[in-house]
């Protein structure tokens, strides 16, 4: 026995090792990575396109990024500022960065506190077409006061000063590089845009847009050891099914992203042994938004319009209604059938990061025919022709609109099914999703528009604090013909208490407070029935067994920590 | 021949304009939004900002007389100037037709992605060409031989089975059980020694005979029914009747008779091979042009949707000539002037 263990022990020393020897810059030869949607553009500013922000974020760093656990790792900066730390200011109007000295962009020039606020500049000149100008919303200057130091002043007091130069999507550009480019000449920089200069572990060897991106590493990149892979093929085109079996099953790639794909399909995949599903849930929710307006077309220009609660909708007006909609719907079924390992049953409109998240709706989570019936029979529905319900001759009708795509369309068809259960008759109509989320003001079919009952999508906030998101249903929001249908609450949901808590949102300091208010109102839009929400939506990658390093994140790119990647022995 | 070649293209500028305006205005009218694909996270008022960025805030004519004088004088110029490595007037104030998507030039995009369309799509077409027409020929010659009903059978198969269906089989197959092929197309690969031709022809070993398979097909019944309506001609009668061997009654009197409508549609599908195909394309993700457009259409990239359909219009209007023209010099009782 003693005899057998020694040359496991030695075999085991080796392969430690071997693991450290590899622990080595680009020694770990070519990581290969499949992206069905292939990056058009390498700057995040002018796409907004989560392809293009990935496919960034090789290069382009922020000062900060979210790990995956939604915690916040100082990246460029020195360190998270904090009250405690004296980096945000006691009257939470001003935040200050410290930045690491150690920074070099790839052509060798330094990076300093110049480059963040000229970044800033690019972003708010507003002919150029910035995809992240919402972040720096209340941004009142960025100044850099010394070489490493850059602080960013607030209009009004910022409870969560985070938002601007967190996150792949709001990396630092080179002021030297981009100079140049400001405005309306942004998109004429098509050099720049192909090729960013970064801080990254990796730089751009050759771009062909919508098809391939080759990387090779930054040998001005700050850690001497890393990355261990020496180039990174980032290969696009094709959909998600074959972009899967290009990772599980013929393994000629390491790694594949947004695999959405029927979960037999994926589990069938991954029992070839080559590689693994990796699933990591952000705050994406796919949910019912149930219209508190009349989108009856003989109103004709007045459908869905709010007009200060004047347009009820005849139905769904009533929360008993959307709570007996909401009991028929076997969630479990519906994840089962079309996201697998890439969706949880949810009964929140917030149900991360974990301090948000409530359970007082949890009432959702498990069917209950019998006791939707009798919110019904009670709230006065009564099965009238064909089994479908009516009151004073409003049928329960309802018309039924999302976007084109299998699973969707999967999904609607189910709950058709349930809802016939309790006496609800459904129309089922899909649109072209570059119609559905297009914001042309003459299309009747926009989302925004909104000309049915009810309507299904996915709707998320980036990082991780949602005060943006949640203030995105208050009655000044609601989309209608004044504002070109331009509006976030979609719902058009009006109350006045819900809008009060969201103004103390704003002002409230302090993580536990915060999420208490965070949870009333995600609890109030449940059950006021402004949304019935259905199924916590992951992202679903997948990796070769060979590769090691991985954090599989929803917070940030998923490849924020690519420089941490290596070739398992 | 000349006067004629020249009146047709004379012919073609007003047919081209009106192409032109036919695509332009139909694309605009077409529901779609650059914006509809960015996540939700982005609000309405930003989306609008980024619209106006791509010059959407212009009425209808002023952006066509905008993407023709981009199209058709600021795009030759450039391409003048890159030829020759020459600068005519303001060269970098010019404005090119530029995609939503990438921000980039439209030409530059289509001049990037031609090389491996015409690789694989080319050289399928040419093995079709090579397969076909022996076939046809000899399944015509031979009607209701076993080989003739053998071909009939295969070439019903492949005109039949459509393309992503025996791209994934083949997949299947050879990438998945067998392991001997690649399933997705390096673009970035270049021939610089035999093993990498070796790999090149690896790589393009699937999506070419999907792609042959169908052509292949297609010009083989053409040729079958072309030759079998030559055999039935008095000519080919009187030729035997001569006593000329049966090669030569093949080859020389039926096959170049036969050739007509086979040219014709040879030459018509050669615009295909510049515009790609838009499912073997994506199947294999060569990312060819036939990828680029499919892709500008999902993203509601109307302008590299306008350019790149515009010049597979032109392309048809030429190879329609050449056809017209091939004409003359395989049948000289044909004649334009």
């Amino acid at each position: 026995m003693i005899r057998l263990r020694i040359p496991i022990l030695t075999a085991l020393a080796v392969v430690a090792l071997a693991v450290a020897a590899a622990a080595e810059r680009g020694t770990d030869g070519e990581l290969r990575m499949l992206y069905w949607q292939a990056p058009s553009i390498l700057n995040p500013y002018l796409s907004g396109g989560t392809k293009d922000i990935h496919a960034a974020s090789l290069i382009l760093e922020p000062l900060a990024r979210y790990d995956e656990n939604g915690d916040m790792v100082a990246w460029l900066a020195a360190e998270i500022p904090t009250l405690d730390n004296g980096g945000v200011a006691r009257d939470l109007r001003s935040i200050t960065w410290k930045l690491r000295d150690d920074v070099v962009w790839s052509d060798g020039t330094p990076f300093t506190a110049e480059d963040v606020a000229f970044t800033a500049a690019y972003c708010l000149d507003p002919s150029g077409g910035c995809a992240s100008l919402a972040s720096f919303q209340g941004v009142g200057s960025v100044e850099a006061v010394d070489d490493h130091t850059v602080r960013i002043d607030f209009d009004v007091p910022m409870p969560f000063p985070y938002a601007p130069f967190v996150g792949s999507v709001l990396p630092v550009l080179q002021k030297r590089q981009f100079e140049d480019c400001m405005g309306a000449r942004a998109p004429e920089c098509t050099t720049e845009n192909f090729a960013p200069v970064g801080t990254g572990p990796f730089k751009v060897g050759e771009f062909r847009p919508n098809d391939v991106v080759r990387y090779v590493v930054n040998e001005h990149f700050r850690d001497p050891d890393r990355p261990a892979f020496s180039s990174v093929l980032l290969k696009g085109g094709g959909d998600a099914v074959s972009a899967a079996r290009a990772v599980l099953v013929t393994g000629e790639f390491d790694y594949g992203w947004n695999l959405q794909v029927e979960p037999e399909i994926l589990a069938d995949m991954e029992r070839a042994g080559k590689g693994e599903v990796l699933s990591a849930f952000g705050t994406f929710v796919e949910r019912l938004v149930i219209n508190k307006t009349n989108p009856d077309p003989a109103l004709g220009d007045a459908r869905s319009t709010h007009q200060d609660g004047g347009n009820p909708h005849p139905f769904l007006s009533d929360p008993a209604v959307v709570r007996a909609l909401s009991l028929a719907i076997d969630r479990d079924i519906l994840v089962e059938a079309g996201y697998g390992p890439a969706g949880r049953v949810t009964c929140n409109v917030l149900p991360a990061p974990a301090v948000y998240a409530s359970t007082a709706n949890d009432w959702c989570a498990t069917q209950d025919i019998e006791y939707a019936n009798r919110i019904l029979d009670d709230a006065g529905w009564e099965r009238g022709r064909g089994g479908i319900r009516a009151k004073d001759g409003v049928r329960l009708s309802i018309l039924y609109q999302t976007s084109t795509n299998s699973v969707r369309q999967g999904t609607q068809a189910l709950i058709k099914q349930m809802w016939r259960e309790i006496g609800v008759d459904t129309e089922l109509r899909n649109i072209n999703a570059s119609v559905f989320f297009g914001s042309d003001p003459a299309s009747p079919d926009t989302y925004q528009k909104f000309y049915a009952d009810i309507q299904m999508y996915t709707n998320n906030f980036d990082g991780t604090d949602p005060q943006a998101y949640m203030a995105g249903w208050v009655c000044d929001k609601i989309p209608g013909p004044d504002n070109q249908w331009n509006g976030s609450n979609i719902s058009r949901y009006c109350n006045p208490a819900y809008d009060a808590l969201a103004a103390e949102f704003a002002e409230t300091g302090g993580i536990e407070r915060r999420a208490a208010i965070a949870k009333r109102m995600n609890d109030m839009l449940v059950s006021d029935g402004a949304m019935i929400p259905l199924i916590h939506r992951g992202e679903v990658g997948a990796k070769a067994r060979s590769l090691g390093g991985l954090r599989h994140n929803a917070w940030d790119a998923t490849l924020w920590n690519i420089h941490e990647w290596y070739r398992v022995q | 021949m000349l006067r004629y070649a020249i009146r047709r293209l004379l012919f073609a500028v007003p047919t081209l304009l009106a192409i032109s305006f036919v695509v332009f205005a139909l694309l605009d009218l077409a529901p779609g939004d650059p914006t509809a694909q960015l996540p939700l996270t982005i609000p309405p008022e930003t989306r609008e900002l980024i619209r106006q960025s791509l010059g959407l805030g212009q009425p209808f004519p002023v952006r066509y007389v905008r993407w023709l004088e981009q199209f058709l004088a600021n795009e030759p110029l450039n391409l003048v100037e890159v030829l020759f490595g020459i600068k005519i007037g303001d060269s970098a104030g010019r404005l090119r037709v530029s995609s939503w998507a990438t921000r980039s030039p439209v030409v530059d995009l289509i001049a990037q992605r031609l090389p491996q369309t015409m690789t694989v799509v080319g050289v399928s077409y040419l093995v079709a060409i090579l397969i076909a027409v022996p076939v046809g020929v000899f399944s015509g010659y031979r009607q209701y031989s076993v080989f003739d009903q053998v071909g009939t059978f295969i070439t019903m198969v492949g005109f039949s089975v459509p393309t992503f269906f025996t791209g994934t089989v083949l997949i299947v197959i050879f990438s998945g059980a067998l392991g001997w092929l690649p399933s997705i197309y390096d673009t970035t690969h270049r021939v610089t020694d035999l093993a990498s031709l070796g790999y090149q022809l690896r790589q393009m070993a699937m999506p070419v005979m999907v792609l042959a398979l169908f052509s292949a097909a297609q010009i083989s019944r053409f040729t079958r029914s072309a030759v079998l309506d030559t055999l039935h001609q008095e000519y080919v009668r009187t030729a035997r009747a001569k006593g000329l061997s049966e090669p030569l009654v093949l080859l020389v009197h039926v096959l170049r008779n036969s050739m007509i409508p086979v040219v014709t549609v040879i030459a018509l599908g050669l615009p295909t091979t510049f515009a790609g195909a838009i499912i073997t394309e994506q199947i294999f993700r060569i990312n060819g042009v036939g990828a680029l457009l499919i892709g500008a259409i999902e993203g509601a990239d109307i302008p590299t949707v306008q350019t790149v359909t515009f010049i597979f219009a032109g392309l048809i209007v030429f190879f329609n000539l050449v056809a017209d023209l091939l004409y003359g010099m395989l049948d000289p009782r044909i004649r334009y002037d």
